[in-house]
């Protein structure tokens, strides 16, 4: 058994009776959505907030909807994974994020869990999500209640992985991020959300709440695709992930390429120097391989889960290839001025 | 200790709890309702599987307050005074249960997908069932189970 420490939960109905709970409580409060990580996290006493403030009662943060122009797609925070990824606006316009939310955990947890809270989801570590009792007889780590980090020995940077399956695909596709605080309102682009410091590892303050994901639809060449490495088909946090995306001419002529590895440090890694590769030509097999060539030499994982090393790094040419082996037979997504229609 | 009042099997059920327990916890020490089973308590295994609303979600990391207003079905709302459910009956039949620790859990998993899916394809009963952890044996027969019950109710 795992008891949760006592707590006081709150059920706000608006965003501002949220943002003021948690500024009026201030370190003694924690926002929660689906609870699918704070829950365990809460029973590890990795968090032991005086005060949960529950957001499932927003009704402001819930829905998926093309924006008024129709350039954007907006969704919720509070859209629950499985929702997110059998939704027919997200599969049709990005593929890759409804594979990706279709791919965490298991079907219970996305019932439960949200995008908003995926996003927002706390750093992994073999050191860090356990009891305790297993945390506190190795004397704790650097990330929770010790000083000592287990997986370099010396750093005093905490290396705990970024483990969400939405947010690479959300950077891929030039997503922004809706956010309130006691401060307002206000924007931050999904790649720039991100910090590589692996105790906190967004730009989300403690007291704000991510409200909603805004998405690009883009053109109608646009595609994108998503791989998960993990240990059991179902259930496990990536060992590795891989997000691309691409706008593709009618020919197959690459405009625009991108592609962002993560699940194996604090901040999703966005590949740099494809489009110098890829563009202006077809996704083939020499420029399939030139590009997984490059996101391996720009990737190196730590022992920050209990996975070899360097099979993890192997393993980022491997998906990084099948992931742009999906995106080059992807048809396109249907996007804005295709001739498919809705 | 605060009121929570649940709508559980059909039944208006209240019950005094701390403020900070879970779905499973009211359930169990609450409410007497100890067929959904404390497993790893942390959402790994499925064992405290539970329907909220048609759809299954885990009761250990469920805050109770999340559960309020909402429609909670448990292994014991299954059978019915007509007979088992056809999914209990059928893992009966096809041998589908071991030392059972797994099983509610597994039957409300099974539920929820033929109420949302009364014919669904192997592949869509595995699917369905890969947040629920056996450990005793294989799944085979649990999928067979699943298959036939889904058969005897669309003969219905």
């Amino acid at each position: 058994m795992l008891r949760l420490h006592p707590f006081r939960y709150h059920r706000p109905e608006t965003v501002d009776e949220a943002v003021a709970l948690l500024a009026g409580f201030g370190e003694e409060a924690m926002p929660m959505a689906g609870g699918t990580d704070l829950m365990p996290n809460m029973k590890h006493r990795l968090f032991t907030p005086a005060h949960v403030v529950s957001l499932n009662r927003i009704a402001a943060m819930r829905g998926v909807a093309l924006g008024p122009s129709g350039q954007h797609l907006r969704i919720g925070a509070l859209e629950t994974l499985a929702d997110v990824s059998a939704n027919p606006l997200v599969r049709r316009y990005f593929p890759g994020l409804a594979d990706a939310a279709g791919l965490v955990a298991g079907p219970q947890l996305r019932n439960m869990g949200t995008i908003g809270g995926n996003v927002c989801l706390d750093t992994r570590c073999t050191y860090y999500n356990q009891t305790e009792f297993w945390r506190g007889a190795l004397g704790y780590c650097l990330k929770k209640d010790g000083t000592v980090c287990h997986v370099t020995k010396v750093g005093k940077k905490c290396v705990a992985a970024h483990s969400a399956d939405t947010p690479p695909n959300l950077i891929a596709l030039g997503a922004t991020l809706a956010l309130a605080g006691p401060g307002g309102a206000r924007e931050i682009p999904a790649a720039e959300f991100f910090l590589t410091d692996g105790i906190w590892n967004t730009r989300r303050a403690r007291d704000e709440i991510l409200t909603e994901i805004r998405i690009p639809v883009g053109g109608p060449g646009r595609r994108s695709a998503y791989r998960k490495l993990r240990q059991r088909h179902s259930i496990d946090f990536p060992l590795l992930s891989v997000a691309v995306t691409g706008d593709f001419e009618e020919n197959g002529v690459v405009e625009r390429i991108g592609g962002v590895v993560s699940a194996l440090g604090a901040r999703p890694r966005v590949v740099a120097g494809w489009d110098e590769i890829a563009v202006g030509g077809r996704l083939g097999g020499r420029v399939i391989d030139a590009l997984a060539d490059r996101a391996y030499a720009q990737c190196r994982p730590l022992e920050n889960i209990i996975v070899d090393a360097e099979w993890r790094r192997a393993m980022v040419r491997v998906h990084v290839r099948r992931a742009l082996a999906e995106l080059a037979g992807r048809a396109p997504s249907a996007g804005n001025g295709s001739a498919a229609g809705p | 200790m605060e009121v929570v009042r649940l709508r559980v099997n059909g039944d208006e059920r209240v019950c005094g709890v701390p403020t900070h327990y879970t779905l499973l916890e009211t359930l169990r020490y609450g409410l007497g309702l100890t067929g959904s089973k404390q497993g790893c308590d942390k959402g790994d295994c499925g064992a405290c599987t539970v329907i909220v609303d048609g759809r299954a979600v885990l009761s250990c990391i469920t805050p109770v307050w999340e559960a309020e207003g909402r429609e909670v079905r448990t292994v014991e709302g299954l059978a019915t005074a007509a007979g088992l459910h056809p999914v209990q009956d059928e893992f009966d039949l096809n041998g589908a249960a071991q030392c059972g620790f797994c099983t509610p859990g597994i039957l409300c998993s099974s539920v929820a997908l033929l109420d949302r899916n009364p014919s669904p394809t192997r592949g869509e009963i595995r699917a369905a069932l890969a947040g629920n952890l056996c450990r005793c044996t294989g799944y085979e027969k649990i999928y067979d189970a699943v298959e036939a019950a889904a058969e005897r109710l669309g003969d219905r």
